[in-house]
């Protein structure tokens, strides 16, 4: 059986989102900065797509920039957000500590030139505490940056609640929604979200494509200079077959949504509960408000990376935060960030389901992860101190 | 091109000397489970020779292959043999590891000089004399 479930990584794109490219790489190749027939006619498909992304989120076609990805998009409202604060002498932005590196390694840099960022606890569930960013928020807050759903441990976070504070004390709401996006339910004026970052390739559209909405009369900072491509606010042809397969992607992710969410949530919670009676394994984060295919758990005793090279033998394809699945020493800072100890932070797997998973799929899961977490334990010195009572037990 | 080489898939896969030795001359045991990699080696020693090893290892890929390479290529070897191996060695006949993994195979080499450390510690008649 061959089982892809790290869907948090990257999707499969779906046939409707490939059909939806095909005429704009062979037939409308235009540029759409071109006055002539084949470049207004790629034009005009833009705009369309424009106005489908917006329709899925709420918003309007204008407030909508098309992006390369998630990344970018982080990235550039974190800029833009900066250099407004900055202008009316407001320096001071509230992040939490399990961002996307998107947005941490960005916010150091802007600490570096002078801006103060406090990043605010997730807590044991992988939430942040709605009251603990309203005492955060000062005179001088500039932006708050809170991710919409976590891509390791998959929890929501409150975005209504958290966009309602926003509103009453004035500061501008960045949510990295690259997780939630066709996965979730958005709406950003009901959340009040002033912009939001997307990325295609985690809804089963195009690598390489993305976008930032920003609600309008938000003073956007380019990253790119060049051309008036995207009202000058980022330059560069515009991936038009790569954009055309997003909002395709976007529209039959969202019209499918209520129906791949019940379902996925059903077998996510089938397979968390199969995991769980792994003996000394937890859940990362909170069991219920958290994405509908996203399990995450630490298994005591055994090194993730061995657990996902044997996994792959058995057609399984997963994710970890051990370090050395990182490439540093490290394990995964969204598990520290939840309070879990580095010896049982390197012994984590990410399973992230598509929405065409399986019964039987998902008790194959249970089934192969149980006999590969076993068999690491059988030569693995930590789990021999643990069951001798050498060291205590943790999970 | 894979992440690792088919020696180091073949040595993960099907781990050589896997276990524990209850009566060894010599135990050592190094990393620690904050960095993500423990291996511990047991060693048995028979007129100067290495006649039986086992090891366990909590760790990446590269790490248990590089136990289960160092075990074999020190059994039946004499311990002043055993003594030199080197992390290059079992490098080598990994037919290699990426340049972030390399610290495995050093490790590798470390805990068989630790269980060799034990077993002088306790046959201290056994230690060679320090070359000038």
């Amino acid at each position: 059986m061959k089982i892809y479930a790290d869907n948090a990584a990257t999707t499969r794109m779906s046939r409707t989102a490939i059909d939806a490219m095909i005429p704009y790489m062979e037939n409308v190749y235009g540029n759409p900065s071109s006055l002539y027939s084949i470049g207004q006619e790629a034009k005009e498909a833009l705009e369309q797509a424009r106005e489908d992304v917006a329709a899925v989120i709420n918003a309007e076609p204008r407030e909508i920039l098309f992006t390369s990805g998630g990344s970018e998009a982080d990235n550039q409202a974190l800029r833009s957000a900066a250099v407004i604060g900055a202008k009316k002498g407001k320096k001071h932005i509230i992040s939490s500590a399990f961002e996307h590196h998107a947005i941490l390694h960005t916010l150091n840099r802007l600490e570096k030139e002078g801006y103060e960022v406090t990043l605010l606890p997730v807590h044991e569930d992988g939430l942040v505490r709605p009251e603990e960013l309203e005492a955060a928020v000062r005179e001088d807050t500039c932006l708050v940056s809170i991710m919409y759903a976590n891509n390791e441990i998959g929890t929501v976070q409150p975005i209504h609640e958290i966009g309602e504070i926003c509103k009453k004390h004035g500061v501008l709401f960045h949510t990295d929604a690259v997780q939630a996006v066709g996965h979730v339910k958005i709406d950003v004026k009901a959340d009040n979200i002033d912009m939001l970052s997307a990325s295609a390739h985690k809804f089963h559209g195009p690598k390489g494509t993305g976008f930032l909405f920003a609600r309008k009369g938000i003073a956007l900072t380019n990253l790119i200079e060049g051309g008036a491509q995207e009202k000058g606010k980022r330059a560069g042809t515009e991936n038009v077959p790569g954009i055309m397969a997003m909002a395709a992607a976007l529209k039959e992710a969202a019209g499918n949504l209520e129906q791949n969410a019940a379902h996925q949530t059903a077998l996510r919670d089938r397979l968390i509960e199969g995991l769980s009676k792994i003996p000394h394994s937890a859940l990362n984060g909170d069991a219920k408000k958290r994405l509908p295919g996203n399990v995450n758990f630490c298994f005591e005793g055994i090194e993730g990376e061995s657990l996902l090279l044997l996994l792959d033998d058995r057609g399984i394809s997963a994710s970890s935060g051990s370090a050395c699945t990182s490439g540093s020493l490290d394990p995964s800072h969204v598990l520290l960030a939840i309070g879990r100890v580095h010896d049982v932070a390197h012994g984590s797997l990410r399973l992230s389901l598509g929405e065409e998973i399986t019964e039987e799929e998902v008790d194959y899961l249970i089934q192969n992860v149980k006999e590969v977490v076993e068999y690491l334990r059988s030569f693995s010195p930590v789990w021999r101190d643990l069951v001798s009572g050498k060291t205590p037990f943790i999970l | 091109m894979a992440l690792y080489s088919e020696k180091v898939m073949d040595h993960f896969r099907n781990p050589r000397n896997v276990g524990v030795i209850e009566d060894a001359d010599g135990v050592g045991e190094v990393g620690n489970a904050k960095c993500g990699d423990i291996m511990k080696m047991y060693l048995k020693i028979e007129d100067d020779i290495v006649e039986d090893v086992k090891f366990e290892t909590f760790g990446c890929g590269s790490a248990i292959a590089s136990s289960s390479m160092a075990t074999e290529l020190i059994k039946g070897k004499p311990v002043s043999e055993a003594m030199n191996l080197t992390n290059k060695a079992v490098c080598e006949a990994l037919d290699g590891l990426p340049a972030y993994k390399l610290h495995c195979s050093v490790l590798a080499e470390e805990a068989i000089q630790s269980a060799l450390e034990d077993y002088y510690t306790k046959h201290p008649e056994k230690r060679p004399e320090k070359k000038e």
